[in-house]
C-alpha cells in the first residue's frame, strides 16, 4: 500500500474542513475561532508541503515556512487584539463586538 | 499488510484529525488548546514522513512552544464564563455540519479526480537534492538564502511588526503610579541635590 499524495492532500482537505466547520459552531468564542484559524493555516501548509515533497521542489516548503511566519504574527496580534477588547469591555462575546455597527 | 510508513501515516493523520475535531467540539478552550498541540505534533510527525524534516520541527519549536503556549497564557488569564459562550453551538450545528460536509465533498472529489500535467517536472525550479547528501535543513537554507532571502527578510519584518503591535496593543500605561525616571535621575548634580543650611545654635531649622 503506497501513500500517495491524494491521501495527504485529503488529511489536509479533512483539517480544513475542520477548522471552517469550528468557526461556523463556535459562534460566539473568539478563541476557538482563532484556533480554528491556526488549524485552516496548518492544512494550508500540509498541502503545500505534500506537492513540494511529491513533485520534488523545494520552494513549497520554504512558501510554508513563510505561511508559519504569518500565521504566528497573526496569532500574536489576535490574542493581543483580544486582551485589549476583553480589559475593555470584560466579554469576548463575538455578538459584543458591535461597536462599528458592522 | 500494510507497510511501515503507510502505518504511520494512518496513525499520524487519525490522530491529527481526531484531535482536530476535539478541538472545536471541546467544552473547555483550555482542553481546546492541549488538543491542538496534538493536532500541531501530529501534523509534524507527518511531515517527518514526507521528509520535511525542518519544518516539522519548526511545527513543534512554533506552534507547541510558541502559539499554544500564547493561547493558553490568554485562555487562563482572561476571567470568562466559557459555558455561557458554547451556548448557540447546537442552534449551528445543523447548518454548519451540512455546509461542512458540502465543502469536505467537494475537497475530496477534487483532491480524487486531479492529475498533475505531465509538464509539470519541468516547471521545478528548485530540485530538492538527494537526502543522503544534502539534508533537508540544509537544502531549505540553500535556497532561502540565495534565491528567496527577500521573503525571508518580509517574514522577519512581518514578525518584528507583530511584536511591535502586540506590546503596543497590551502594554497600558496606570496613572498615578511612581516610576523610575533614569534620565533625570542621571542628571542630578551635587549642586541640585544638596543644599547645606546654616544653622543658627538652639534655634533649629
Amino acid at each position: 500500500m503506497i501513500v500517495g499524495l491524494s491521501h495527504y492532500l485529503t488529511v489536509a482537505a479533512i483539517l480544513f474542513t475542520l477548522g471552517a466547520l469550528g468557526i461556523f459552531l463556535n459562534r460566539k468564542n473568539v478563541i476557538v475561532i482563532l484556533m480554528s484559524i491556526e488549524l485552516m493555516l496548518l492544512a494550508v501548509n500540509i498541502n503545500l508541503v505534500a506537492f513540494s515533497a511529491f513533485h520534488g521542489d523545494i520552494v513549497g516548503q520554504i512558501f510554508a515556512l513563510l505561511v508559519l511566519t504569518v500565521a504566528a504574527a497573526e496569532a500574536a496580534i489576535g490574542l493581543a487584539i483580544l486582551v485589549v477588547f476583553f480589559r475593555n469591555r470584560g466579554s469576548i462575546a463575538v455578538e459584543d463586538i458591535n461597536a462599528m455597527k458592522g | 499488510m500494510m507497510t511501515v510508513p503507510a502505518f504511520f501515516f494512518y496513525l499520524f493523520s487519525a490522530i491529527a484529525v481526531a484531535s482536530a475535531f476535539m478541538v472545536i467540539a471541546g467544552r473547555n478552550p483550555v482542553h481546546s488548546v492541549l488538543w491542538l498541540i496534538l493536532t500541531f505534533v501530529n501534523a509534524a510527525g507527518l511531515f517527518l514522513l514526507i521528509g520535511a524534516e525542518f519544518l516539522a520541527m519548526m511545527l513543534v519549536v512554533v506552534y507547541v512552544g510558541a502559539v499554544a503556549v500564547l493561547f493558553l497564557f490568554v485562555v487562563m488569564m482572561l476571567d470568562v464564563d466559557f459555558a455561557e459562550l458554547r451556548e448557540g453551538f447546537l442552534q449551528y450545528l445543523p447548518v454548519g455540519a451540512l455546509v461542512g460536509l458540502i465543502f469536505l465533498v467537494e475537497l475530496v472529489l477534487v483532491v480524487g479526480s486531479w492529475v498533475a500535467s505531465p509538464g509539470i517536472t519541468s516547471a521545478i525550479t528548485q530540485p530538492i537534492p538527494n537526502p543522503a547528501q544534502v539534508t533537508n535543513t540544509e537544502a531549505i537554507g540553500r535556497v532561502l538564502y540565495t534565491t528567496y532571502v527577500h521573503y525571508f527578510q518580509l517574514a522577519g519584518i512581518v514578525l518584528l511588526v507583530a511584536m511591535i503591535g502586540a506590546i503596543v496593543l497590551t502594554l497600558h500605561h496606570r496613572p498615578n503610579v511612581k516610576r523610575q525616571n533614569i534620565s533625570s535621575q542621571n542628571a542630578r548634580t551635587r549642586e541640585t541635590a544638596i543644599e547645606v543650611v546654616k544653622v543658627k545654635s538652639g534655634e533649629g531649622l
